[in-house]
């Protein structure tokens, strides 16, 4: 198999006696989706955070595209690209949503009018045509998630770290969401997802890594890691395991 | 100029000076530790003060020393009002709209000082403003002493508000994490309110405190309050020891540098202290990492 | 308003001025207005646009009126030569002082706070510097003719000032429609978010300074070829950094025509309470202060940004919440 397109290699991060995240290592294989999951506060942002350049780790290397890119600031892994969304949405407020895609879309697009096609052309992808000319702070959640998707998809991306992108949304919200993601990996975007809707981790993932207080404890296909005992203890607490196999045995 | 016998009354004096700004960097600095604003009134409300103190003295009499337990009182409720009603309201919690705001009210009241009092340089006689106390190696000036007292009573008084009383509580509180402090039914505003009180209330005791040694006029304020916002990076903002102890040494550093480079270098020097700190560690000495 | 249309209509019109009103008091009232105009031109570029509030603007002003003045009073440089170098002096500061606040990640108080620092340093250097002549100040030669940029008529200084002021429109507008007015305004509304964009905020926000430092010397250059005469607390005093943002803030923050308006209605006020009270110093600050206030409280996009949002505050308070239960539906 090929390299993966990104290598976190044993990456720790320290925060003065606090050790968030503690020689991780995962992958992301090209054009697969790839899932990280875990209890909260493993670590998963922060390592998100590394990834994306906002962070810098304690030590540990990331290799992108077979190049070392640890340290990099976030705008040149954006262009080398590498792409994230916020867990908590950070739309651009006073600006309409069109304004919004065309801040990314302007990486690659010098000229106005190009970059404005561009965006359009995003933000119909994903959904928001009806929405282009409001204000972004007028959208809901789902919108909010939708547009901080579309800004991140104006970049030209070819890795897309989305950061629990289905959180606030309700059921008929992620289903109508999830088939877009999907979407993405036909275009050539090879995708690394925080998640903790089950459901869209199980039909959305081809390879899960399981991140608990900042060490990875599991790796698999979605249906392997749910049914590791390892991994319910770090869910659910010391016995779980043992006590569903109790539960299910009955 | 090396000699021990300049230095050291240098030094001295450099200290009791110190402590004065730190009255002013103390009010500056719990503001700041607050409300997450820098005050840009401050040195508007610290001339304002001295006013105050002027007028105490010559229409009432009062000794600046007497004074003070009229005017601390009086400059909290101004100060506490000021932030319920004008700036709370105006800046609709906005850091760079508060700013502005204060900005706004610095600009108003030295203007409206200067519009009343022109900028004429104004003086009080005590009779003990050149009386000094003789320490055995050096003389030291009588009001700078006081105040050097003064400043450490007040900075205990503050720490026991701080720590005992449940309005003092309730500022640590917001000053930690304003969210919770607002679910747990602090009313936020009534406690940004007293904290403006009581950093307002710091300058008016600092006014007191400077008046019997020190020239009023409408733009004395500012000269002070830059100085204080130096102290305040450089101790940490929001921290009180860090006020303190950075006040002593910018006091200490303005007498020698007044010693060795005359009057208005040694103001270059603080503020290129002042720089150097913003650019390099703003957190400063004793302030959380930014 | 889009296009450059609007900037030629207003400048065309504020051309025309001079054709009808006669009036010294008047041209110079209008003379001082455009002037405070420009240089809160340049504070927008750096307040409005990529939202870097700076408290010390003077610096920029001061530092183009000192290098026109002493280039040509100590060099006997050409002056227009002088007016040119003193806004790339403009420039170069605004770079520096961009690189150095910037690259230790100052925002917001601190920044306000460094900038008013770097003001006062010049401003205390100014006062004592042999070169600026110390306290005395620096006085240009009265030497009435175009080639030392000194005209009798000031309705000529009023020309070339509303065409420094029409650039600073265009400059403005170019801005709002180019990749680096984009990136700005994304940097101003959220760094993080534009940063994890591609956007260089670091290098975009030193751009920013740099243009805004050069259109607010351009003022100070202006200054001092107008009145002949420059001293520290003229050029670097926190007047004219107080002004500077007043301007934009009134008028319109990060838009193209809110230092011209807010200029007029700041300096109108100015004279209007001079008129109503006599010309007592600290009368006008007074009211700009309290304006600044009242308009952050009620108005905090200034007036031109008050508008849209009056109109969304009554469209709210008008139709019921029927619209969010469809926006709900179809995310």
């Amino acid at each position: 198999m090929a390299e993966p397109l990104l290598v976190v290699d044993r990456v720790t991060r320290r925060f003065g006696g606090l050790l968030a995240v503690n020689a991780a290592s995962l992958t992301a294989q090209e054009g697969r989706i790839t899932a990280l999951i875990g209890p909260n506060g493993a670590g998963k942002t922060t390592l998100f955070s590394i990834i994306s350049g906002f962070l810098k780790p304690s030590d540990g290397d990331i290799r992108y595209a077979g190049e070392v890119i640890t340290g990099e600031p976030p705008h040149r892994l954006a262009r080398r690209g590498i792409a994230r969304t916020f867990q908590i949405v950070q739309p651009f407020a006073g600006l309409t949503v069109r304004e919004n895609i065309l801040v990314g879309a302007h990486l690659h697009h010098r000229k106005r009018a190009a970059a404005l096609a561009a965006a359009e052309d995003v933000g119909r992808h994903v959904g928001l045509n009806d929405f282009l000319d409001r204000p972004a702070d007028t959208l809901t959640v789902a919108g909010r998630k939708r547009l901080e998707l579309a800004r991140a998809l104006a970049i030209d991306p070819k890795l897309l770290l989305l950061d629990e992108v289905l959180a606030g949304l309700n059921p008929s919200e992620i289903r109508d969401i999830v088939p877009v993601i999907r979407g993405l990996v036909n275009r050539g975007i090879t995708i690394m997802m925080i998640e903790h809707v089950m459901q869209a981790v199980m039909s959305l993932a081809e390879h899960v890594f399981v991140l608990a207080e900042g060490q990875v404890i599991a790796e698999g296909a979605p249906a392997q890691v749910a049914a590791n005992p390892v991994v319910i203890e770090a869910y659910l607490g010391h016995g779980a395991a043992a006590k569903l196999r109790a539960s299910h045995g009955q | 100029m090396l000699s021990p016998v300049i230095l050291i009354p240098a030094i001295l004096n450099g200290l009791l000076m110190g402590a004065v700004y730190a009255l002013v960097a103390l009010g500056l600095t719990l503001i700041y530790g607050v409300l997450h604003i820098i005050n840009f009134a401050h040195g508007a409300m610290l001339s304002a003060a001295l006013f105050a103190a002027f007028f105490a003295f010559r229409m009432l009499g009062l000794d600046p020393y007497v004074a003070v337990f009229l005017l601390a009182p009086l400059f909290f409720v101004l100060g506490y009002a000021a932030q319920r009603f004008v700036i709370g309201p105006a800046s609709q919690g906005d850091d760079r709209n508060m700013l502005l705001v204060t900005l706004g009210i610095a600009v108003v009241i030295e203007n409206a000082l200067l519009f009343a009092f022109r900028a004429d340089t104004r003086t009080i006689n005590v009779p003990y403003a050149f009386e000094t106390i003789d320490f055995g190696f050096t003389f030291l000036a009588v009001p700078r002493v006081v105040g050097f007292c003064a400043v450490f009573v007040v900075a205990l008084a503050l720490w026991l508000i701080m720590s005992f009383t449940d309005s003092g509580r309730a500022i640590r509180a917001v000053a930690k994490e304003k969210l919770g402090a607002e679910l747990a039914g602090i009313d936020v505003a009534h406690v940004y309110a007293m904290t403006f009180g009581l950093g307002s209330a710091c300058v008016a005791i600092a006014a007191c405190l400077l008046i019997p040694t020190y020239y009023v006029n409408p733009t004395v304020g500012n000269a002070f309050v830059l100085i204080a916002f130096t102290i305040v990076v450089l101790g940490g903002m929001g921290s009180v020891p860090g006020a303190l102890i950075g006040a002593l040494l910018i006091g200490v550093v303005e007498s020698l540098s007044g010693l060795f480079l005359g009057e208005s270098l040694g103001q270059i020097g603080i503020f290129v202290i002042f720089i150097v700190v913003l650019l390099v560690r703003p957190s400063g000495l004793f302030g959380a990492r930014a | 308003m889009k296009g450059f249309a609007p900037i030629v209509a207003a400048v065309g019109v504020l051309a025309a001025v001079p054709l009808v009103v006669h009036s010294i008091v008047t041209l110079n009232f209008l003379v001082v207005t455009l002037m405070i105009a420009l240089a809160g031109q340049g504070w927008n570029i750096l307040g409005g646009y990529a939202g870097q509030y700076s408290f010390g603007h003077a610096a920029f002003f001061g530092t183009g009126a000192y290098v026109t003045a002493i280039l040509q009073v100590r060099y006997g440089a050409n002056a227009w030569f002088a007016f040119g170098a003193g806004i790339v002096f403009g420039a170069a500061l605004g770079g520096i002082i961009g690189a150095l606040t910037f690259r230790s990640g100052l925002r917001g108080s601190y920044f306000a706070l460094v900038t008013l620092a770097f003001a006062e340093v010049l401003r205390i250097i100014a006062s004592v510097a042999p070169i600026t002549g110390a306290g005395v100040g620096t006085l240009i030669n009265l030497d009435l003719g175009a080639r030392a940029f000194q005209f009798q008529s000031r309705a000529v200084f009023y020309w070339v000032i509303l065409a420094l002021v029409g650039a600073s429109l265009v400059i403005a507008r170019l801005i709002e429609q180019s990749r680096f007015g984009a990136w700005l305004i994304a940097v101003r509304e959220n760094e993080d978010a534009a940063k994890a964009l591609g956007v260089d905020a670091r290098s975009v926000k030193t751009a920013a300074m740099i243009v805004s430092g050069a259109v607010t010397a351009a003022a100070g250059c202006f200054y001092a070829q107008y009145f002949l005469f420059v001293d520290s607390g003229i050029a670097y005093g926190t007047w004219i950094s107080i002004e500077a943002l007043l301007t934009p803030i009134i008028g319109g923050v990060g838009t193209v025509f809110g230092p011209l308006l807010g200029a007029l209605v700041v300096k109108s006020l100015g004279e209007g309470a001079k008129l109503v009270t006599g010309d007592v110093p600290g009368l006008d600050l007074i009211l700009y202060g309290a304006v600044l206030v009242l308009v952050i409280g009620f108005t905090p996009r200034g007036l031109i940004g008050g508008f849209p949002q009056l109109r969304g505050w009554l469209a709210r308070h008008r139709a019921p919440r029927a619209s969010s239960i469809q926006e709900a539906e179809h995310g």
